[in-house]
């Protein structure tokens, strides 16, 4: 197995066409039953497995389904999709197609962030292509399947990412999260059954189809299969996308970008964590440090405390600010973070923080409410003597 | 399929994230019982498949703390108050917003939900400005009540000491502080969901977020219809009446001034919820004897010109038919009535188009004003000037309309202060009186006599209900009792959002002499009415007002209706947005009983059979129905506002 | 406004309601239109919007106010959203705010007066690898210095639409 490590080395060698024609050669469930094998799981950073995702969809009964692409790619730290989408947007389309076979539906909807606008005009050149070749349309390859695919434009929020806000957001609303159940694949875009995967994971469905499963579930660990690619920015000396098989250790991920001299590494985005020197051992996959593939690397000389404000303004920017929780809990992190700066937190209300952390992560609507204190517990975590003990702000 | 499913079909608007659940089920439910067996905090129970935790928990007497949930409104999920511990679940789930689907163990109390309840708990009143003692909810606010069920006793997260935003003062209905919202988004559902008028949204986002208005225009400058619904679910003080009750005790006080009260008949059937009786408890008599203890000069009932209002609105129904029926003239009907305030408002703004469809009857608060400040003051030999009209009433937006510059037809304003439900507890607690154990007494006259009719307006179906008593008195010259018992006409009682109802008239009498009083009256018998079947509809909600104009406008089965009645609130007066606060759909049926039961209480139950409106249209009104006079007085022109905004 | 500028604008609606659909799911497409040709979402489109696709005008507003790239108020006809999020901070990106600020004379969230530029801040724009990194409207112009805050400027400055910006930021992304 050669997998390479700088750019989208294995997607490249992908015919998205082979893997198109062997799923349209298969019944849907035969599909499905390929993913399950390969077991692949969401590249978006939640690691669903997608076999279960589109077989609930496939037993979902209604004459009309969606495929959603989610290319709201908002996380901090990660520029993957972009990539794909530039480079090897038929593999992506493809994969769609393939998720329309699969569950019976004939529409797909590639949910494009507005910060990629320009990135829309080739994105339908490749879609007028696949119509011209009859890849998409009336008749897919000549089979009786029908399947187009539209591209809509997200507006400039990071909510939209989690899937049902960007139902919400295709169908009209402000990206708030839906509670559920119900889950989308019951009851997502118009109400109808829907799949909604990430740019990667519709690329490794064509990949996984072209090749085969045992192909796919060969690289990488045991509960993480498949290579994976990693957006990789910060100090290091080769920031970039990467694509390495699951299970690498960060050491070796530092190795390979030029960051080995860093104090610490936030995986996963903001969302993610901050993963100290001291931890460099430990190996990302689903079942250690889990990600959709974000990494910023932090070099010795980074103010931790900094980053923490920086992830924190964020997620006050961008919380949707429905669920109390996330919308008061993020700005309570960031006043906190100032306070520290200021050197006017005391070691008790540092612990309330802490505390208060905690309970985002348990009591909030979504994923992004329930990850939001990650980076900034981590830090706390990490890098306590290096946060606390600042200048009195009166004393300067 | 639950019963959430119906939110979903019924309220199309609801922002999706906030709508009910649809619960995927087996096909034979209804075959397998479909139960699903809970355990809550140890104590099992069954419950049909769909049941959120929620109504679980409530079911077996477990109280789980809520916060944006509301009986009347879809699911928001938005507050996490109701967070409780499910076994299995790596985070904590809303209860509110959690259909049960298969077998769970359920954790209401354990020390992560305590501790996350506290912490979302402090983090509200980290930003709720504003002190108790000085907030007209003190002592009925549901974040107060949860800050002291939750053991709150100091700010984790520090408390404002200054206001962040302005109060909202602009409308002469609804007052909106800001500072005191936090963000549950009731009102949100209230106004786009429930009530489908749209006037208040959530905007922005993040810290930012906040409830707004259309460009955060003040309320009097947006489309609000004043109905107050908001208010009545609004778990704060964040929105609140115009209370004028400084200026009514001010008034009270000046000897100059000769200071009457007409009292609403929704009002009676709830005040007492202020003083800790059950809902549906009717307190009027000793309500009027309060009233005069705290100084009012006289104690008039509402019901009278709710009387005056279904002979002319009846009146004016029957000429619009002989209009169109056998003058063959292009008339607009259905003929919608106009007592409601929010719904005259609604109209105007949302179908100016259908204006002529809508009585020119003024409601029966305009209608006492315009009486008792020429009739009563000429009987009196009182200067009008000095007459000071307080009308109580279930709504905040009779404050609105009293305020119209049209209400003044004698040369004064006509009612002076529209007091609501809450505000004349508040006034009763303030002087020490105890309402329940005060003596009773009767109205005062002239206007002391009422009909069981004009009680009846206070629930919804109760308008059409005293205008077919009338109507079909009036033309079929039987007792109305022999065709329906006891004159109860149940097709169009109950809390159904639209009721359609076919009435036919049993046979023709002669033309009555009160209608004969009108010199223009362009028939003398009935034979015109020969077969005819008098179709009417009732509503209430103005999403369900939405629902008939709709209807009507492409031509469906309810443009072939007579005469419609509307009422803005849901359940009526008696859902009004001055009522006591908590509303739910419980509360609003008990209000109902009492009223249905005060109606079946009285001797004269028929609006047109009570003596004083006689002996008013024989001294005063003398032009008779729709005369010159009573069209001066009792009759009313509406503005076509649109619903742009400028 | 003006009665021709309102006609006109309702005009465009009305094509961009009749090209997605009188459907509550064509609101954002619709908006997005209005933004781009507009520079912004008045209080009037909003509620000739609200009209075609039978929502109420705060509901318009909610969503408008919800995201980053639709605006209530007047927008510069180049919008400078400038990324400050974590890698672009790291690379420098306060100086290179301070320079957009020096050159144009506003601060971030105003608009210069001829109306030409806005600047703004971004979340994450996905150029985390080559940093800092801005949009100008749809375009995006990674590894900015203070010294071609300059060159950016003058490239919207001489552009007659959006062409020019774009070729522009072709030859600077394939670096």
């Amino acid at each position: 197995m050669s997998l390479g490590h700088q750019g989208l080395v294995t997607f490249r060698m992908i015919d998205p066409d082979a893997g198109l024609a062997a799923a349209l050669a298969r019944r849907p469930a035969e599909i499905v039953a390929e993913l399950t094998a390969a077991r692949l799981k969401g590249r978006g950073g939640a690691g669903f497995p997608t076999g279960v995702k589109w077989s609930l969809a496939a037993q979902a009964a209604s004459d009309v389904k969606y495929v959603l692409c989610n290319a709201d790619e908002g996380e901090p730290g990660t520029f993957k999709d972009r990539v794909i989408l530039a480079e090897v947007p038929d593999l992506v389309f493809a994969g769609m197609t393939i998720g329309g076979a699969a569950i019976g539906a004939s529409k797909g909807i590639v949910y494009l962030r507005g910060e990629y606008a320009y990135q829309r005009q080739p994105l339908e050149e490749a879609l007028a292509r696949r119509r011209a070749a009859g890849q998409l349309g009336e008749r897919v390859l000549g089979t009786p399947f029908a399947f187009d695919i539209e591209i809509r434009m997200g507006s400039g929020a990071y909510v939209c990412g989690e899937e049902t806000a960007l139902i919400e957001s295709l169908e009209g609303h402000r990206g708030e999260p839906r509670n559920r159940p119900p889950f989308p694949v019951d009851a997502g875009y118009l109400g109808r059954p829907t799949i909604v995967n990430n740019v990667e994971t519709f690329a490794c469905v064509t990949a996984i189809m072209a090749k085969g499963a045992p192909w796919f579930a060969a690289i990488g660990t045991e509960k993480s299969t498949g290579p994976k690619l990693f957006s990789v920015s910060g100090d290091c000396a080769r920031p970039g996308v990467y694509e390495f098989p699951m299970g690498l250790p960060v050491s070796e991920l530092l190795r390979e970008v030029g960051g080995e001299d860093a104090k610490a590494v936030q995986i996963g985005g903001a969302s993610g964590r901050c993963v100290p020197a001291s931890a460099f051992a430990s190996t990302i996959c689903y079942e250690g440090i889990s990600t959709g593939g974000s990494v910023i690397v932090f070099g010795p000389d980074r103010d931790m405390l900094r980053v923490a404000k920086n992830f924190m303004e964020f997620f006050v920017e961008e919380s949707c600010g429905q669920c109390t929780p996330c919308r008061e809990g993020n700005a309570r992190l960031l006043q906190g973070i100032a306070m520290l700066e200021d050197g006017r937190c005391s070691a008790a209300y540092l612990a309330e923080l802490t505390k208060l952390g905690e309970v985002m992560q348990l009591a909030s609507k979504c994923g992004l409410g329930q990850s939001s204190p990650n980076a900034f517990l981590s830090i706390v975590e990490h890098f306590r003597d290096e946060i606390m003990g600042r200048t009195y702000a009166a004393a300067r | 399929m639950s019963d959430h499913e119906n939110v979903n079909v019924e309220s199309p608007r609801a922002p999706v994230s906030q709508r009910g659940h649809l619960v995927r089920v087996p096909a034979d439910q209804r075959a397998s019982g479909a139960l699903v067996e809970v355990a809550i905090d140890g104590l099992e129970v069954q419950v049909p498949i769909g049941t959120t935790i929620l109504e679980a928990a409530r079911k077996i007497g477990v109280k789980i703390p809520t916060l944006c949930y509301h009986d009347d409104l879809c699911v928001a999920g938005v507050c996490r108050i109701c967070v409780v511990e499910v076994e299995g679940q790596r985070t904590l789930q809303a209860s509110c917003a959690y259909p049960i689907t298969a077998p769970i163990a359920i954790h209401t109390h354990t020390r992560k939900v305590r501790q996350s309840r506290r912490r979302i708990l402090d983090l509200l009143l980290g930003k709720h400005y504003g002190e108790c003692y000085a907030c007209f909810r003190n002592g009925n606010c549901e974040l107060q009540a949860l800050a002291a069920g939750c053991g709150v006793d100091f700010f984790r997260f520090g408390h404002p000491t200054a206001p962040l935003h302005e109060l909202d003062s602009s409308s002469y209905s609804v007052l909106r502080d800001m500072n005191k919202c936090i963000l549950c988004r009731r009102c949100v559902r209230t106004c786009i969901d429930l009530q489908e008028v749209g006037v208040l949204e959530t905007v922005h986002r993040g810290d930012k977020t906040t409830v707004s208005t259309f460009m955060n225009k003040p309320l009097a400058e947006v489309i609000c219809i004043n109905c107050g619904q908001c208010i009545n679910r609004c778990p704060t003080g964040a929105l609140g009446a115009a209370d004028p009750t400084d200026d009514v005790w001010r008034d009270i006080n000046d000897p100059s001034k000769h200071v009457v009260i007409q009292t609403a008949p929704a009002p009676r059937a709830a005040i007492g919820e202020c003083f800790g009786l059950p809902p549906g408890t009717p307190l009027t008599f000793e309500m009027n004897s309060a009233l005069r203890a705290i100084g009012f000069d006289k104690v008039f009932d509402t019901n009278f010109t709710a009387d005056l209002t279904i002979i002319e609105e009846g009146t004016e129904l029957i000429l619009r038919l002989h209009r169109a029926l056998v003058d063959r003239q292009p008339v607009a009907l259905p003929q919608f009535t106009s007592c409601s305030p929010g719904w005259v408002k609604y109209i105007e703004h949302f179908y100016p188009e259908m204006l002529p469809h809508l009585s020119s009857a003024k409601s029966p608060q305009q209608m006492f004003g315009a009486v008792i400040k020429t009739y009563y003051a000429g009987l009196h030999h009182i200067d009008p000037a000095d007459i000071v009209t307080v009308a109580l009433m279930p709504c905040s937006a009779k404050k609105f309309e009293c305020n119209r510059p049209e209400m003044a037809a004698s040369g004064h304003k006509d009612v002076d202060y529209g007091l609501v439900t809450r505000e004349l507890a508040q006034m009763f607690k303030e002087a020490g009186i105890e309402l329940p154990k005060m003596p009773k007494s009767g109205f005062d006259e002239p206007f002391g006599t009422a009909t069981g009719s004009g009680v009846i307006f206070g629930a919804t179906g109760g308008v059409m209900e005293a205008a077919l008593r009338t109507v079909l008195e009036l033309v079929s010259g039987l007792k109305v009792e022999n065709l329906y018992d006891h004159a109860d006409i149940l097709p169009v009682r109950g809390f159904e959002g639209i009721k359609y109802a076919e009435i036919r008239i049993p046979r023709l009498g002669t033309v009555p002499d009160i209608l004969r009083m009108n010199a223009q009256l362009p028939f003398d018998s009935w034979a015109w009415l020969a077969g005819a079947t008098l179709k009417v509809a009732v509503c209430h909600g103005t999403a369900n007002a939405k629902r008939v104009l709709e209807d009507i406008k492409a031509g469906g089965k309810l443009s072939e209706c007579h005469f419609i009645e509307f009422m803005a609130c849901p359940g009526g007066c008696l859902g009004g947005g001055g009522m006591p606060i908590p509303t739910n759909p419980e509360i609003r049926a008990a209000r109902a009983r009492a009223i249905y039961a005060e109606d079946a209480a009285y001797e004269v139950r028929k609006s047109h059979e009570n003596p004083a409106v006689l002996r008013l249209y024989n001294e005063f009104l003398t032009g008779g129905p729709n005369g010159h006079t009573a069209h001066r007085l009792l009759h009313t022109t509406y503005t076509p506002r649109g619903k742009y905004i400028a | 406004m003006l009665v021709t500028d309102r006609q006109r604008l309702r005009e465009d609606i009305a094509v961009w309601v009749a090209r997605f659909g009188a459907r509550r799911s064509s609101l954002i497409p619709v908006l997005q239109e209005i933004q781009a040709k507009y520079h912004q979402i008045s209080d009037h489109a909003m509620q000739v919007v609200a009209d075609h696709l039978d929502i109420h005008p705060v509901e318009v507003y909610s969503v408008v106010t919800f995201y980053a790239f639709l605006n209530e108020g007047y927008h510069g006809k180049f919008v400078i959203r400038l990324c400050r999020t974590v890698s672009c901070d790291m690379a420098g990106k306060s100086r290179v705010a301070r320079q957009l600020e020096n050159d144009l004379g506003i601060a971030f969230g105003q608009s210069t007066k001829d109306g030409k530029f806005s600047l703004e801040w971004a979340s994450c724009i996905g150029m985390c690898d080559q940093g800092p990194a801005l949009l100008v409207n749809d375009q995006v112009f990674p590894a900015v210095t203070p010294e071609k805050v300059h060159d950016i400027l003058q490239l919207c400055r001489k552009s007659f639409g959006p062409l020019a910006v774009h070729q522009a930021n072709h030859r600077e992304a394939r670096q």
